[in-house]
């Protein structure tokens, strides 16, 4: 359990990553907008709370490990690596630009922090689960979390990376669905629906959770209930809202890919520096 | 040259035509349809559009099995996943069987821009030219593309056909024809000349310009075809002009510079620069950074000319 100052503490920290994220976004001025701000929450309670990692020693051998299936949420990430010390607050102002380490897509031969390289939706989870296989051959404590778009899981890929985890019956892996209901051509049930996720991890043999992906109580709850399960993964369905955060982004396919313009970014800043 | 287009919106309006025209057209994406512009034949034919979600390996399936029921299936996503990703699917679904199934990438090569390396393909012409049966087509503008996809339509049997995200200049008549597997010759010359594809051609017209001005006579012959590749065109250039300059947004292994090198090595060997990414990936920046960055500008194909003016 958080205490409610613990809660207080991350609720600003996702606060002052929302407004990098759209700083950056505003800056490069093309990226996805959308996506990012649906992760935070998730990504803020494990990079500030519940991975163990180590900043200014990337390559720990012990060290959590967070995958971003997701990939085009990378200024998500990004923000999260900065906040951690990873490298300097400033290189965020290059994120997208000819020569930055800081690439459209997240990178490992860039970026410090970057586990594995992703953008191709789909391929990150099979990478989380090689990892956590890693891990446990190589006997170490390790954990790995991969997050997961909820239009993302309509690749094949993704099912088959489940049935492995489970047969492998990898306690050691947590994947989050960062359910926001909508991919880039408009709702995902009316896109390709491929819902229930619940019931389907469920039939995977993985063990599953529902949580509202913006509490952040909930969100390490579900943390804590995954690590306690330690003869299989478990999968998270984090309910969240696209563009959240930012009241005229949210719950809308069209800023997936857009960044914010002068006048948004300011309204934006606004709104958030009211909460 | 002023005016610019991009070929995807042109691709879009073309699939509308088709549509109209024969009721067999369908038309299939990976939750890209407003990149890809095949949004445009959804509204007009919803009952013909069919939206496999973010699942390109059973999209190709579907094309393939839409193809053996009857129907003409078109499917897009960028090119690193219509081609990388369902490769294999194209492999023995689509090019095997011979299917008449048509995959128009958009997002070809590195102007895909600030996405990335990761989104930028620079093999997918070198992967598709390697199928038993496939034909690829990779068009220089919008008027080429209109003309490629309507020529793609009305061949029975497997093309892969490169398409670009970014607006480039028009080199070609609004009404011009395209024949597979006929290249163009757009200039004349006699000194070398260079052999392009895709955006790269409206750079190879500029460098000829700016050679002409130092005497140097540059023929520019066009291939919206890379497979199969026109090897009489490229022949004949060779032995007339001694000297070959290939140019294309791509690697330099397997795409139009392997092609023509095979071609050339075979049938008339003459010197050959290859200009085209050295066997790397890309990265994120703007289209034209990107461009300058890996040497894909008239300038670098004015370079290219004098160097191998010195090897002829
Ligand atoms: C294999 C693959 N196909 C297509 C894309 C293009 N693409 C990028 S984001 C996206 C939509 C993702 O939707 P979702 O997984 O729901 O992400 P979120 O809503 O969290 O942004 C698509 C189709 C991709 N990156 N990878
Ligand atoms: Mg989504």
């Amino acid at each position: 359990m958080l205490t409610d100052q613990q809660i207080r503490e991350l609720e600003e920290t996702a606060r002052h990553l929302r407004v990098e994220v759209l700083k950056m976004l505003h800056t490069s001025q093309s990226g996805h907008t959308g996506g990012s701000l649906s992760a935070i929450d998730v990504m803020t309670v494990l990079y500030f709370q519940r991975m163990r990692h180590n900043p200014s020693n990337p390559a720990w051998e012990d060290r959590d490990r967070f995958v971003l299936s997701k990939g085009h949420a990378a200024p998500a990430l990004y923000a999260c690596l900065a906040g951690c010390d990873y490298f300097p607050r400033d290189d965020l102002k290059t994120l997208r630009r000819l020569g930055s380490h800081l690439q459209g897509h997240p990178d490992m031969n860039k970026t410090p922090g970057v586990e594995v390289c992703t953008g191709s939706l789909g391929q990150g989870i099979s990478q989380a689960v090689g990892l956590a296989m890693a891990a446990r051959l190589a006997s170490r404590p390790s954990r790995v979390y991969t997050l997961l778009g909820d239009g993302e899981v309509q690749e094949g890929q993704v099912w088959e990376a489940a049935m492995s985890a489970a047969h492998y019956g990898l306690g050691n892996l947590c994947a989050i669905v960062d359910q926001n209901g909508l991919q880039i051509d408009g709702a995902t049930e009316e896109v390709m629906n491929v819902g229930p996720l619940g019931p389907k991890f469920l039939a995977f043999n993985w063990h599953v959770l529902e949580v509202d992906g913006h509490d952040i109580q909930a969100i390490s709850r579900a943390f804590d209930e995954a690590e306690a399960v330690t003869d299989r993964p478990t999968a998270i369905i984090a309910r969240t809202v696209k563009g959240k955060g930012v009241s005229f982004f949210e719950h809308k396919a069209s800023y997936h890919g857009v960044a914010p313009s002068d006048d948004e970014l300011e309204r934006a800043l606004q709104a958030l520096a009211l909460h | 040259m002023s005016e610019k287009i991009a070929t995807r919106d042109i691709y879009g309006q073309t699939l509308v035509e088709l549509g109209r025209e024969n009721s067999r057209v369908v038309v299939l994406d990976a939750d890209l349809s407003g990149s890809t512009k095949t949004k445009l034949f959804s509204k007009e034919f919803p009952e013909r559009f069919f939206n496999a979600g973010i699942a390109e390996a059973n999209m190709t399936g579907m094309a393939a099995g839409l193809a053996a029921g009857g129907m003409i299936p078109f499917a897009s996503t960028f090119a690193v996943f219509a081609a990388g990703r369902a490769f294999e699917q194209i492999r023995q679904s689509v090019a095997y069987p011979g299917m008449n199934v048509k995959i128009v990438a958009t997002h070809g090569g590195i102007t895909v821009g600030e996405d990335g390396g990761s989104h930028q393909s620079v093999e997918d012409l070198a992967i598709m030219r390697s199928l038993p049966k496939m034909t690829v087509l990779c068009p220089a503008d919008g008027p080429e593309t209109g003309a490629a996809i309507r020529a793609a339509a009305a061949y029975d049997g497997p093309v892969y056909v490169r398409l670009g995200r970014g607006k480039v200049p028009v080199v070609f008549d609004q009404d011009c024809d395209f024949t597979i597997g006929k290249g163009v010759t757009l200039r004349d010359g006699s000194d070398l000349t260079f052999i392009t594809t895709g955006l790269m051609t409206a750079e190879a017209l500029q460098a000829a310009a700016i050679l002409a001005e130092e005497n140097v006579s540059a023929r520019v012959v066009h291939l919206g075809t890379i497979k199969p590749i026109d090897i009489d065109l490229v022949l004949k250039a060779a032995r007339e002009t001694g000297a070959v300059v290939t140019a294309e947004e791509h690697s330099v292994i397997g795409g139009l510079g392997g092609a023509v090198c095979e071609t050339l090595a075979e049938g008339c060997p003459v010197p050959v620069e290859r200009v085209g990414l050295r066997d790397e990936f890309g990265q994120s920046g703007t289209a034209e950074e990107l461009l300058a960055h890996y040497g894909l500008t008239a300038a670098h194909l004015v370079e290219a000319a004098e160097r191998i003016l010195a090897r002829k």
